[in-house]
């Protein structure tokens, strides 16, 4: 079982107190009716699979109950870092 | 010597006798014996048959890795266990052990057939054969093979014992408490560290408990390790899996080994945390490849050792040994000094160093270098073996009962592979050792490669004048592989080690090929003439062994398998006889049956007092969402579909919430209480869901909104009162509410107090009747009710469960989000578009309702349904076809949602998604159902005061 570092608890926790969100630093477009439907799809549906790092949110559920960032290896499962939301990209 | 029980050694109490049974008959062995020690001092050389071949076979290990002793043991109802390893079953009084895969008994065994066909059972043989057709797959062959081929029996009833489970955390965590373990564990001792030490056998020591010489270390370093407050010793426990960040699970066996099944815990599951693991875990020695390796007598020599020197039992009167690795020679060497009878030894190798030859010599064991066992005579037990001097095939015969076999030794490297450390091949000791850890971990003593057992020559297969294509040399014991089913692997095309293992099946089996790996390897090595490394090696897997389901369910099975919620006024429905029913978790009552009532009855007696008095309903399971903050309005409003900012304090709306995708997901009735406080309810399974993907887009997308969001789900009991009585009952009970129609109109909430408690109370109605949503602290929910039904006798008042409650918003058409709906139908499939803000900039969801998918023609939606026969019942789930005469396959057009006998209208009703389905108002469809295809006029949704006259009173 992980363990990842929670930036909000500032510790590592099991990974049973955490959530997966998916992909990372997908915003949501500040004015979704201008999107053309080809943007809007690929807001919506089109994510990054990549072998090796992997931007992720995850969320505290069981815990402090933030969401936040983090760098995970797909291949190793090990996380590189976490960061909190809003944070620039890692 | 009596029996094969040598006159004095070994570890056991031979002044403890005890008495178990094995396929019926008693025996005898001393406390300390396993069943394997204890039958071989008893003369029994035949402890099972082979899983393909039926092969008899005999004790091949001393230890986990044995792969051909399985048996099961029997304690009493619910608590038999298959497939163990009899050389790691403790004995005590009582024990009813039995072996495995053979019918009618051990020594007569129909399925031994098997092996004389056995040329028709090769490598991949069940791929080829059984291919066609597939029905015979599960008709016949299946069964057939299950009934032949097998392990033993599948326990048949619940298992009445209980197993106990808990994490642990330490500094350094030891797994394998032989002389590398124990020399670990003492060197961190005087450290502050917390340690724990593991070992899968009864006592500490390992290898050292067949080594007299070390007894008294060992007696000293096991006293200053109990002794020592930071160490803890965990024996007969297997460390089965090594998991991230240094997180090892650990089975305990706690009550197996003892006579009584008591009441506490058999088994006990470990999750260690640990910050640096140390992996003790020794060697294994590797078998011999030959014709007959796999006859009752012929084991590993390191075994033999074992039997002889931990447990005072010769393995045989008269023992050779088979070697390739000195370490066979100076184990006859200790168990000829122990009175075992060596006839001879044989070994391929050509030279050898005189200290060895000499003490052979010395103890007068006739040598044979340059040799190789061709074939081993006797069929339930080894009567001779034949040898040949590998050059010019000369051979001879010696008489013997067992014959030994020293291959080299394989490190145990499982746990290390677990945790993705690197290996990397040696080719002068033939194995994989650990390379680059990937954990904080590190590898010690014989798991390492480093041993002192003296050299050895890697053989893949003994050499021999016979048709290679025609001996049984097995590879895989407990699989039933050959050397000559990985050779026809290789010739068939196989190239890859890891399809030569799923091909043959070397390797899959419950020891996961612990003796077999590296032989397999080897072989295939050969015969596709390339180095070990080229093929790749197989992944290791956890368990390490097997393990019992019960250890890793833990507590959690049964009524504790998950938690049920259960609402304040649960315990006033048991007593009162309902029936109930899951919702997620929540345990919640569906209808509640008068003496003689069946659900028909009941629902339909319940649906008819809501109607025309009044009926009272828990509704505290819903969803409850404390929505406040200066941006609440604003939030919700991003959030709903429905537009909030102008809804008065005081009022209610009827919310939709759509994922980003357009798709609705929840619903409910909220409140507004104040300018900045709103009370959210959602469905009673999605409130965990939606209160996460409100904090998703509160935390991340608009952390600017000054909101907080608090589920308050188990804060308050919920009473529905429902019915034209409703507000009679309700009005003397209440205080600082006006409960009159003008001052509290339908869609309001006030506070106030009823029957002297605080309450929020909701003027709203999921039946389509005068209703209230009486919210009081969840304390005194029971109270509550219970006064209700007092106070509402005289309204000869009606509790009612969830499916009286589903009838009644069906005839109201009402919808329940994820009946209705799957995740794919949007506001306008459902019929919802007036719960659409059009004006609305922009909200979760909108802008995906103009996906070009999203206003395609012939989408699924929501209609209602009304059959031709009103006493037809539709199925939920029954399909929808626009045309029962088409050719079968008939093209589905949709499926019904919803369908309920009402006894307000005196019909069936039901809701249905077909495509196209509003168009199609007033036509018929039909539904095909068992016996009878029923047809349906498709109607619009609200079949019950669609002027919602009955709900403005
Ligand atoms: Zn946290």
């Amino acid at each position: 079982m992980i363990l990842i570092h929670c930036p909000y608890c500032d510790e590592k926790r099991p990974e049973i107190e955490f959530a997966n969100a998916g992909q990372a630093h997908v915003a949501r477009p500040l004015d979704p009716s201008s999107q053309s439907d080809e943007e809007w799809e690929a807001y919506l549906f089109i994510r990054a699979n990549p072998r090796g790092r992997h931007h992720e949110r995850w969320r505290h559920v069981h815990g402090c109950g933030r969401f936040f960032n983090a760098v995970r290896d797909t291949v190793t499962d090990k996380f590189e870092t976490t960061y909190k939301a809003g944070e620039p990209r890692r | 010597m009596t029996g094969y029980r040598l006159d004095n050694g070994g570890r056991i109490d031979r002044n403890r006798p005890v008495e178990f049974r094995f396929d019926g008959h008693s025996y005898q062995g001393f406390a300390g014996d396993t069943l394997a020690s204890a039958l071989l001092a008893n003369g029994i050389s035949l402890f099972g048959r082979s899983f393909k071949y039926h092969r008899p076979r005999g004790i091949m290990a001393a230890g986990s890795e044995e792969p051909n002793a399985l048996i099961s043991v029997d304690r009493g109802a619910g608590r038999f266990t298959p497939n163990l390893r009899a050389t790691s079953v403790e004995i005590h009084a009582g024990l009813n052990a039995f072996s495995q895969n053979r019918w009618p008994s051990l020594k007569r065994d129909f399925g031994a057939i098997n092996d004389r066909l056995g040329m028709f059972f090769p490598a991949g043989f069940y791929n080829k054969t059984f291919m066609w057709p597939r029905s015979f797959w599960e008709k016949l062959y299946e069964p057939a093979i299950r009934k032949m081929a097998g392990l033993g029996d599948a326990p048949t009833q619940e298992d009445p014992d209980i197993y106990a489970s808990t994490y642990a955390h330490c500094d350094l965590l030891i797994v394998g408490a032989g002389p590398a373990g124990i020399d670990a564990a003492l060197e961190a001792m005087g450290s502050n560290k917390r340690i724990i030490l593991i070992d899968e056998q009864d006592e500490l020591g390992g290898g050292a408990l067949a080594d007299p010489a070390l007894w008294p270390w060992l007696e000293r370093s096991r006293k200053a390790l109990i002794d020592a407050p930071n160490v803890t010793i965990l024996t007969r426990t297997t460390a089965f899996g090594y998991y991230h960040d240094n997180f090892i699970g650990a089975v305990q066996r706690l009550t197996d080994h003892s006579p009584d099944n008591s009441d506490s815990p058999r088994e006990k599951l470990w999750r260690v945390r640990a910050g640096e693991v140390v992996l003790a875990q020794g060697a294994i020695e590797r078998p011999l490849v030959f014709d007959g390796n796999d006859t009752p007598g012929v084991m590993l020599s390191s075994a033999a050792k074992v039997f002889g020197l931990r447990y005072g039992v010769a393995v045989g009167k008269s023992v050779a040994l088979m070697a390739a690795h000195d370490s066979g020679w100076h184990d006859v060497f200790a168990l000829a000094k122990a009175g075992v009878g060596i006839k001879a030894i044989i070994d391929v190798r050509t030279e050898l160093s005189s200290a060895l030859l000499d003490e052979a010599s010395r103890l007068g064991i006739n040598v044979h270098l340059n040799h190789s066992v061709t074939g081993v005579n006797g069929r339930h037990r080894v009567t001779s073996i034949q040898i040949c001097n590998n050059d010019d095939y000369v051979g001879t015969r010696i008489d013997c009962d067992t014959l030994l076999m020293a291959g080299g030794w394989t490190p145990s490297v499982h746990l290390w592979s677990h945790s993705k450390g690197s290996l990397a091949w040696r080719d002068d000791i033939g194995a994989y050792v650990p390379d680059q850890p990937n954990e904080n971990a590190r590898c010690v003593g014989a798991c390492s490669g480093g041993w002192d057992f003296g050299s050895g020559v890697i053989v893949d297969v003994l050499p021999t004048p016979k048709d290679q294509s025609r001996i049984k040399a097995f590879v895989d014991f407990q699989n039933d592989v050959t050397a000559k089913d990985i050779k026809l692997a290789v010739r068939e095309g196989f190239r890859s080690i890891e399809h030569i293992k799923r091909y043959t099946t070397n390797g899959m089996a419950t020891d996961q090929g612990k003796t077999s790996n590296l032989n397999g390897l080897q072989i295939a090595s050969t015969a596709l003439a390339k180095p070990v490394t080229d093929i790749g090696l197989t992944s290791f897997r956890p368990p390490y062994t097997p393990q019992t389901f019960g250890a890793l369910a833990g507590h959690a099975k049964g009524a504790l398998f998950q938690p049920t919620r259960t609402t304040n006024i649960d315990g006033w429905a048991a007593e009162n006889g309902a029936v109930f029913e899951l919702v997620a978790q929540w345990r919640r009552a569906r209808y509640f049956p008068k003496m003689g009532e069946d659900m028909h009855a009941a629902v339909n007696r319940e649906c008819v007092a809501v109607r025309s008095s009044v009926g009272i309903f828990d509704a505290s399971t819903l969803g409850k969402i404390e929505v406040v903050g200066p941006d609440a309005a604003e939030f919700l409003n991003r959030m709903y579909t429905n537009p909030w900012k102008a809804l008065e304090p005081g009022r209610c709306r009827y919310g939709l919430l759509l994922k980003e995708d357009g798709f609705i997901t929840d619903d409910g009735v909220s409140a507004r209480l104040a300018p900045d406080r709103f009370h959210l309810t959602t469905t009673t399974g999605g409130a965990a869901r939606v209160l996460n993907m409100m904090e998703d887009y509160l935390q991340t997308e608009w952390p600017d909104l000054d909101v907080w969001l608090t589920s308050t789900t188990e804060q308050y009991a919920v009473i529905a009162l429902q019915g034209p009585n409703a507000r009679k009952l309700l009005e003397p009970l209440v205080e600082g509410i006006d409960l009159s129609a003008d001052a509290f109109p339908h869609m309001a909430i006030r506070e106030g107090t009823i029957c002297g408690i605080p309450t929020r109370l909701f003027r709203v109605s999921f039946t389509g009747e005068l209703g209230f949503e009486i919210n009081v602290p969840t304390a005194y929910g029971r109270a509550l009710w219970e006064r209700l039904m007092a106070e509402g006798a005289k309204f000869d008042i009606t509790p009612y469960g969830t499916e009286a409650m589903h009838v009644l918003r069906a005839e109201k058409g009402f919808i329940i989000v994820g009946q209705d709906t799957d995740g794919t139908i949007t506001p306008f499939d459902a019929g919802l578009d007036w719960a659409v803000g059009k004006k609305k900039p922009d909200f979760v969801g909108k802008r995906s309702m103009a996906r070009p998918d999203l206003v395609a023609p012939g989408r699924k939606q929501l209609v209602g349904l009304l059959t031709d026969d009103p006493n037809v019942v539709l199925q939920e789930g029954a399909q929808i076809v626009a045309d029962p005469r088409q050719p079968i396959p008939m093209t589905m057009i949709g499926h019904v949602t919803s369908s309920y006998w009402s006894e307000t209208l005196g019909r069936s009703i039901a809701f249905a998604l077909v495509a196209g389905g509003h168009e199609m108002m007033g036509g018929t469809l039909y539904i095909p159902m068992p016996g009878k295809t029923h047809e349906a006029k498709v109607t619009g949704m609200v079949f019950y005061d669609a002027e919602g006259a009955r709900l403005h009173v």
